[in-house]
């Protein structure tokens, strides 16, 4: 038997081996999987893995839409894992990042069709402020009332997705739209366009805050009174309340941020590659990042590696569907694979294996 | 600048679309489903629509899908790819894939864009197809009339946007041609499919004295609950015949393989150009399954002639005196309601009791 | 606005069978909450118990052996999340989100060759003489036996939890694990079985929706159930009572709406599609706040990783 010891700070061998690891795992795992659907596996792994960045046919398009659906996931699990070290467990973010993007969708509708450079700019002060109050809702009700946060979160996200569509089909929808569902495309309305800000990289407004995110993140936390404090009201609570950590502060600091972060991850979204608000606008992303902040190990360049690999799991999971023929469930069970051993073996860095008895109990 | 650009484009479509033809390749088709090819619903028909491509040509054909796309830049991106794996035409098979299916569009001049149900036609390669479905709805509106005892009809619909009124409002014209004293019992789903709501909803008709479903939503969950009671239902998009067995009177079944198959031999032999059409039952786009031995003889045959009509274009399901809900007329006698008007239905027909939602 | 035309007795006998899938998942749910572990892989676990009971009511000819193979399924599925959260020691709400992600893609890949295909039926159960009471018997006794058997589920988990000594170990692992283990109590071993519960049933109430309900397969069929299952559990509190009554106050919700418009009112469907949530935040704030009921509230060690260290 199998003796697990608790090591005193996780290792920094394992903590770069084991992503490695299970990526190599899950394509040996998903090769299997592939194989029985009667497909090619090292076709289908190179599909995924590899077309995407490095084929001379795909390359040139999917590296720079690599940043576009990585970059919210990224901008998302910065502002969570904040929160996540402090074990303040916001899981709300997909309602958030849906609040964040109809404040910003609503400031830019309501001054169609008028020109104005002040209005993108006012649009991302409506995005950030539209997640921080979402998140404000369990944060105030957890310092006043100990309600848990979690559950708070997780149930305002129902109520967000159910606005959204109240919005989509009412006061948002496009009066020139057919009668369909969904607002006005935001991204054709020249003031309001988050674009590309270099042709052909992908880079828009969102990308780049979320490239800035991980760098003030890395500062915060290793550089910062304020970065120490989350970490110390995570690993040793008590230890915290005497170094003069003010919890309540603290909760309100860590969901305000995620929160802002999210709002803003999801008006970019809106006024940038979705260009506007429709019933499906809320593709999952606030749920993905909190896994890509787990698979990051709650580390800022974690975060950007694991929200990168996340992206090119989609971006080659459609190359691999569109050339082979793999259905998409079988990519949706690959990534479900993949963190399954990402986080399976994550066991190996914060613990040492010993041989031995586990203590009966 | 942007007209010398569309012109350019215009241009390159032309000198592109022949020698994609000529070359002994097989023609490369790409579809993108908003669903899963399973959803025995919207996506699973265009599905069937792509298979019988497959079979008409064979090996000069290559066709690929990608399932289960969110509308927005998801879209986009699997559009691109596809455009950029060589795909010669895409068929997009969802309203919402509308501004992507014209990004890409305009990227790529020399690859064919098919976009269902939309409107947005910016670029000279984008073509736009949909189905009068309401010309289906129309028949089944005069089979229902015929058959209820209650003269009550419950409708399950989805989101209240004019495909979807249309069709009410078409069922319900041709149910009170029939039988004066018909009411309609509406319920909202606020969802494309959602089979435990549902069911739910054809319970909450059946209560209200409903004794013949119709239903705008995907699942066959209403069918299911129609033959437990031992009542009457339509069903959509395929044959439900399995799971009602006695209930079914007939189906409207969405047929798209006839277009598909006529746009793909176009582009094979380079005469492809952009279009715009709203095929219906006389295209075969829109087909029934066959008629319930449950409907009278006398009515099946008013009905198949309802439908012959129709497709002959003899005959418009909308065609004058027609009045809105609250008493205006909106045709006068004898007049024919036009496209752009259905496309913007956005109003009840005068007997419709209930208030349409915001 | 017509209300007359709404019968209270039929509004009733549809909740209740509305209400059936969530009760079932959150009645699993509540077990493994009580136990300390949050799952929020509820809604994969659910529509794999509904396509395993599909595919194995379809390959049998008999819906209840399709029943037993969901729960297997769910419980099967519930295992991967117990050996990850419990034996690797993964982060609870990782874990439970990718379990989701895994469950909806597997479950359309098993359920590829069941669409358009109709499963045996089950039987309405009406049973004798009290279904025959006039009003209560149509409402009560004249359903489907999942029904019943939910019902049974709730009173089984309530007395368990509350009369036995199984029961009262699993609420104190679920309240403090270190303290649990401490007193010689198999923590994991506990988690273990609680997980795999939960599973059961969330696969119970997927074959629910897939086998009575509806009956038919198709990709993403449980549209949500699983989560309205977790805000359900947090609604009653983590008392199985109030599941069965919060069940049939969200099934209701959405009946009534329903039968609202089917009678011709006018109902402002999304806004009230939000008020299940809304209220249950308000039931979440007001158990919080009271401290003379805080054993109502959250179980203390709820997504909290355990490591027997010594």
């Amino acid at each position: 038997m199998m003796r697990l010891e608790k090591r005193p700070s996780p290792s920094r061998l394992w903590t770069a081996a084991t992503p490695v690891l299970a990526v190599v795992v899950t394509m040996v795992a998903g090769g299997i999987l592939f194989a029985t659907l009667g497909k090619d596996p090292v076709a289908a792994i190179r599909l995924i893995f590899w077309d995407p960045l490095f084929s001379e046919q795909y390359a040139s398009y999917s590296r720079p839409q690599l940043l576009v659906k990585s970059g919210p996931l990224i901008l998302i699990a910065v502002g969570l894992s904040f929160g996540f070290r402090a074990n303040v467990w916001n899981i709300g973010a997909e309602g958030q990042y849906i609040i964040g993007a109809l404040c910003g969708t609503a400031v830019a509708l309501a001054f169609y069709p008028a020109p104005g450079w002040y209005i993108f700019p006012l649009m991302v002060i409506a995005g950030a402020f539209g997640g921080w109050a979402w998140a404000m809702i369990p944060a105030i009700l957890k310092t006043r009332f100990r309600t848990n946060e979690i559950l708070v979160s997780l149930l305002l996200v129902y109520v967000a997705e159910k606005l959204l569509a109240a919005m989509a089909l009412g006061a948002m929808r496009n009066p020139d739209g057919g009668g369909f569902p969904g607002s006005r495309n935001i991204s054709r309305y020249e003031p309001a366009a988050n674009t590309e800000l270099i042709a052909n990289t992908g880079l828009h407004w969102g990308v780049v805050t979320a490239f800035i995110a991980v760098i003030f993140a890395y500062v915060m936390l290793h550089k910062h009174m304020l970065g120490f404090h989350v970490r110390l009201a995570g690993q040793a609570p008590r230890a915290a309340r005497f170094a003069g950590v003010r919890p309540g502060a603290l909760v309100v600091f860590c969901l305000g941020l995620s929160g802002a972060l999210s709002g803003l991850a999801g008006m970019f979204e809106a006024a940038g590659p979705a260009g506007r608000i429709s019933i499906d606008f809320a593709a999952g992303y606030g749920f993905t990042a909190i896994i890509v902040a787990f698979l990051g190990r709650l580390h800022p360049i974690g975060i950007l590696l694991a929200g990168l690999l996340m992206g090119l799991t989609y971006i080659g999971g459609e190359i691999a569907q569109l050339t082979l023929g793999l259905p998409a469930a079988a990519i949706q069970v690959f990534q479900g694979m993949l963190l399954f051993f990402l986080l399976a073996l994550d066991l190996l860095s914060n613990y040492r294996v010993r041989p031995g008895r586990r203590e009966m109990t | 600048m942007k007209h010398a650009r569309l012109l350019t484009g215009a241009l390159m479509a032309l000198a592109l679309a022949a020698p994609a033809a000529a070359q002994d390749d097989p023609v490369k088709v790409g579809f993108i489903y908003v669903g899963p090819v399973g959803d025995f619903g919207w996506t699973h028909e265009h599905d069937l629509a792509r298979q019988a491509v497959e079979e008409e040509y064979g090996d000069a054909v290559e066709t690929s899908f990608v399932e289960s796309v969110p509308e927005g830049p998801d879209a986009e991106r699997v559009m691109t790819q596809m455009a950029l794996s060589g795909t010669d035409l895409i068929f997009a098979t969802s309203f919402g894939y509308g501004p992507a299916v014209n990004n890409v569009a305009e990227r790529f001049p020399d690859v064919a864009f098919e976009h269902a149900t939309g409107y947005q036609q910016d670029h000279p390669n984008v073509s736009l197809y949909n189905a009068r479905f309401y010309q289906g709805r129309a028949v089944i509106g005069h089979i229902a009339g015929h058959m209820t005892e209650t003269s009550t009809i419950g409708y399950i619909a989805s989101f209240p946007i004019p495909e979807v009124i249309r069709g009410i409002n078409a069922a319900f014209i041709h149910a009170r041609e029939v039988n004066p004293d018909v009411e309609f019992r509406i319920v909202w789903a606020y969802s494309w499919f959602d089979p435990a709501q549902e069911a739910s909803a054809a319970e909450a008709l059946i209560e209200q004295g409903a004794d013949i479903l119709m239903q705008h939503t995907d699942s066959t969950a209403p069918m299911s609950i129609a033959e437990d009671r031992g009542l009457y239902a339509f069903g959509q998009a395929s044959n439900m015949i399995d799971f009602g067995p006695n209930a079914q009177l007939t189906a409207i079944i969405d047929n798209w393989a006839p277009y598909y198959i006529e746009r793909v031999g176009e582009v094979m032999d380079g005469t492809w150009e952009a279009g715009n059409v709203w095929t219906g039952i006389g295209d075969g786009t829109v087909a029934f399954a066959d008629f319930s031995d449950a409907i009278p003889e006398e009515v099946r045959e008013s009905a198949a002639a309802l439908r012959d009509r129709i497709a002959a274009g003899d005959y418009h399901p909308f065609t004058g005196p027609i009045n809105r809900r609250d008493g205006s007329e909106w045709l006068a006698e004898g007049e024919v309601a036009t496209d752009e008007a259905l496309l913007a239905m956005d109003f009840y027909v005068e007997g419709i009791t209930s208030e349409l939602p915001e | 606005m017509d209300l007359s035309a709404i019968d209270p007795l039929v509004l009733a006998a549809s909740l209740m069978i509305a209400a059936t899938p969530i009760m079932l998942a959150g009645i699993g749910e509540l077990i493994s909450e009580k136990a300390g572990v949050l799952n929020l892989g509820v809604e994969g676990m659910m529509i794999t118990g509904a396509i395993t009971g599909f595919a194995i009511a379809v390959q049998t000819g008999n819906p209840y052996l399709g029943m037993i193979a969901a729960m297997a399924g769910g419980a099967a599925l519930a295992l991967i999340f117990a050996v990850l959260t419990q034996l690797l020691l993964a982060n609870h709400v990782a874990s439970g989100l990718a379990l989701t992600l895994f469950g909806l893609g597997f479950s359309s890949l098993l359920g590829q060759p069941y669409v358009g295909v109709r499963p045996p039926r089950t039987f309405k159960l009406e049973i004798p003489v009290l279904s025959d009471i006039p009003v209560l018997g149509r409402v009560l006794f004249q359903h489907d036996l999942i029904v019943y058997i939910s019902v049974i589920v709730v009173a089984l988990v309530w007395y368990f939890l509350k009369y036995t000594r199984a029961g009262l170990i699993l609420r104190a692992v679920g309240e403090n694990h270190d303290a649990a283990h401490a007193l010689g109590y198999g923590v994991v071993k506990v988690r273990f079985l609680a997980i795999l519960f939960g599973g059961a049933t969330a696969g119970l109430g997927g074959a629910y929706l897939s086998l009575v309900r509806v009956p038919q397969w198709t990709e993403g069929m449980t549209a949500g159930a699983g989560w309205i299952a977790l805000a359900l559990v947090v609604f009653a509190s983590w008392r199985p009572w109030r599941v069965l009554l919060g069940a049939y106050l969200f099934g209701g919700i959405v009946v009534l709406q329903l039968n609202l418009q089917a009678a011709g009112v006018r109902v402002p469907v999304e806004y009230l599609a939000m008020s299940p949530y809304l209220i249950t935040i308000l039931v979440l704030v007001i158990i919080s706040s009271d401290r003379a009921r805080a054993s109502l509230a959250a179980p203390g060690s709820l997504n909290r990783i355990f490591h027997a260290s010594h």
